[in-house]
């Protein structure tokens, strides 16, 4: 009766990728063969003292090898742990989980944004890469990049800079026609650019002037949201965000973000 | 053959392992990862006479060796509750523990008299200790009138056994064991979570929106076995012990400090499968010790 199971995944490869970011690829078998852009795998710690699992954004995979790439930041002790493995350590996951980006939403012949901001931006490399529709991707940097090689691949690739002197820095070095110094919103408008669809992932303040955007230019709009979590599976009810209207589960206006989301229209959800 | 069955209040579990209330949903997204039917029995989330919307977000933090949370009884409401989740766990071989709770005397009496037709509750677990809401919870909970009242309030009404579940928040847990006892209770279920606080020291804040949270996880333990141990010497009616039990060793000194069963609580959130891996480690303990009956173990310690 039981199917699912915490998968023991050996690490091929660990990268340091900016000052607090690693790129972590996995042999996950099942886990990466099922996954679909915009869910996410709880990553357990190795030290039983550290109870609960980190929920990770899948930033992409390779099926037919069973690999599984997580792109993540240090934010505290879990993941400076994590940090440290190498190539033969391994790691418990459980996964994949959540719902994922809507892809029939942007079918081919049609054209999105892919919004990341900072850490937000990982989900966005998969999400390029299934797509059907043309990938326009806005990627919001504060003081350093990356995943530009990844994230340029699959779309075309716009960025904006929002610290002064990394912009000054950035100018005097490449002089891309593709970089703004401003907001992901600053470089939709500076390029004049237009889509269909929205997918967006990263900190609140970005998604909620992201969600505003797509209401005045009416804009079909899908956010991947965040939030605190325990179990990872719907159970513990931890992880809930705002919804507009009663949820069906809940019967209050909430929704789990592991269940039900990350990835929720944006209309659905207050931010 | 080894006997791993237990007896509360007449309500026979194949084994002493459940789940705590709060942590297992009402199992369906368990179902995913354990065989139900091989636990002792379900204790679902709370559940109250309308939905709850619960606490603030966020609603949880780790601490070492624990965790802490301020989920503050979410919950879908009595009629949600039996019109979709008791009908999933009534095609599940496993008794069934419906926890209520409450902010006054009639709501939890609402929702027990709701569940008194419902033939596939075996027992009721009454919330009298949760420290996450405000009124209600924890309020009935730290006073020995109160608890007496409140737990005769509820026999009263209840069709089903009631396990009253008590708060470690309190100078001397067997006087509120006692109280239950006095006012009818058919069991005790021990500990709920501790009150703590966490603070996020980069950013200066409470870890969690409610400020305070419930703390829980093997950090517990312990306190768990000590609280345990003093109520069974204080009370005749059968203890429900929890509090940290993280695999089959932290569930038998519970059962040797006096506890009849035995629930798996945060261990869920490491271990999907933790419920089942007690189950199969006491077994193993009870053919290596030569134990052939489960029941010869409580309050054994010596």
């Amino acid at each position: 009766m039981s199917e699912k199971s915490i998968t023991r995944a050996i690490i091929l490869s660990q990268e340091k990728i900016a000052s607090q970011i690693y790129s972590l690829w996995l042999e996950a078998g099942t886990i990466a063969k099922n996954a679909v852009p915009g869910q996410f795998v709880s990553v357990y710690s190795n030290d039983s003292g550290r109870l609960l699992p980190r929920p990770i954004s899948i930033c992409e995979t390779d099926p037919s090898k069973g690999l599984l790439r997580l792109v993540y930041r240090v934010a505290g002790r879990g993941t400076e742990e994590f940090s440290g493995y190498q190539a033969g350590d391994s790691l418990d996951i459980l996964g994949p989980l959540g719902n994922g980006f809507p892809l029939e939403r942007c079918p081919g012949g049609k054209s999105a944004f892919l919004i990341g901001g900072g850490i937000g931006l990982p989900p966005m490399v998969e999400l390029s890469k299934r797509l059907q529709g043309h990938a326009l991707v806005i990627a919001g940097y504060r003081d350093e990049l990356f995943l530009t090689e990844e994230l340029a691949k699959n779309g075309t690739l716009y960025f904006s800079v929002e610290d002064d002197s990394f912009m000054s820095r950035l100018s005097a070095m490449q002089a891309s026609s593709h970089i703004t110094h401003g907001n992901v919103l600053d470089c939709i408008r500076e390029n004049g650019l237009h889509a269909d669809v929205i997918y967006a992932c990263g900190p609140a303040p970005m998604l909620r002037a992201v969600k505003s955007y797509a209401q005045q230019n009416e804009i079909e709009c899908w956010l991947s949201l965040e939030q605190r979590m325990a179990c990872g599976i719907g159970a513990c009810l931890a992880c809930v965000c705002e919804s507009t209207a009663v949820d069906a589960h809940s019967q209050v206006k909430n929704k789990r973000v592991c269940k039900e989301g990350p990835v929720f229209a944006a209309e659905d959800v207050n931010l | 053959m080894i006997n791993t069955k237990v007896s509360i209040a007449g309500v026979e579990l194949k084994n002493p392992v459940m789940t705590a209330s709060g942590t297992f949903g009402s199992g369906m997204e368990y179902s995913e990862f354990v065989d139900l039917s091989r636990l002792g029995a379900v204790v679902t989330k709370g559940v109250a006479n309308v939905p709850w919307p619960g606490n603030p977000t966020p609603r949880v933090a780790e601490t070492r060796g624990g965790m802490m949370n301020a989920i503050g009884l979410q919950n879908p409401g009595i009629e949600t509750f039996c019109a979709r989740d008791l009908p999933f766990l009534e095609g599940i071989d496993t008794a069934v523990i419906v926890n209520v709770c409450g902010h006054t005397t009639e709501e939890y009496l609402e929702v027990v008299e709701r569940l008194s037709v419902e033939s596939a509750v075996d027992l009721l677990e009454i919330n009298i200790s949760c420290p996450n809401v405000k009124c209600g919870g924890i309020s009935f909970g730290q006073n020995p009138d109160s608890v007496e009242t409140i737990t005769r309030e509820i026999k009263k009404h209840a069709k089903q056994p009631v396990i009253m579940k008590l708060s470690p928040n309190v100078t001397d847990i067997t006087e509120l064991a006692r109280a239950a006892e006095a006012g009818g209770a058919d069991a005790l279920s021990m500990i709920n979570t501790l009150t703590g606080m966490k603070i996020d020291i980069n950013r200066r804040t409470f870890a969690l929106a409610n400020q305070t949270g419930g703390v829980s996880g093997p950090a517990i333990h312990p306190i768990a076995v000590r609280m345990v141990y003093q109520s069974a010497q204080a009370v005749k009616i059968p203890i429900i012990g929890m509090g940290g039990v993280t695999c089959a060793e932290d569930a038998l000194e519970l059962i040797l400090a006096g506890a009849t069963a035995v629930a798996v609580g945060t261990a869920n959130f490491r271990n999907p499968h933790a419920t089942i891996d007690v189950i199969d480690g006491i077994e193993e303990y009870m053919c290596q010790q030569n134990v052939e009956d489960i029941r010869t173990l409580i309050g054994a310690v010596k």
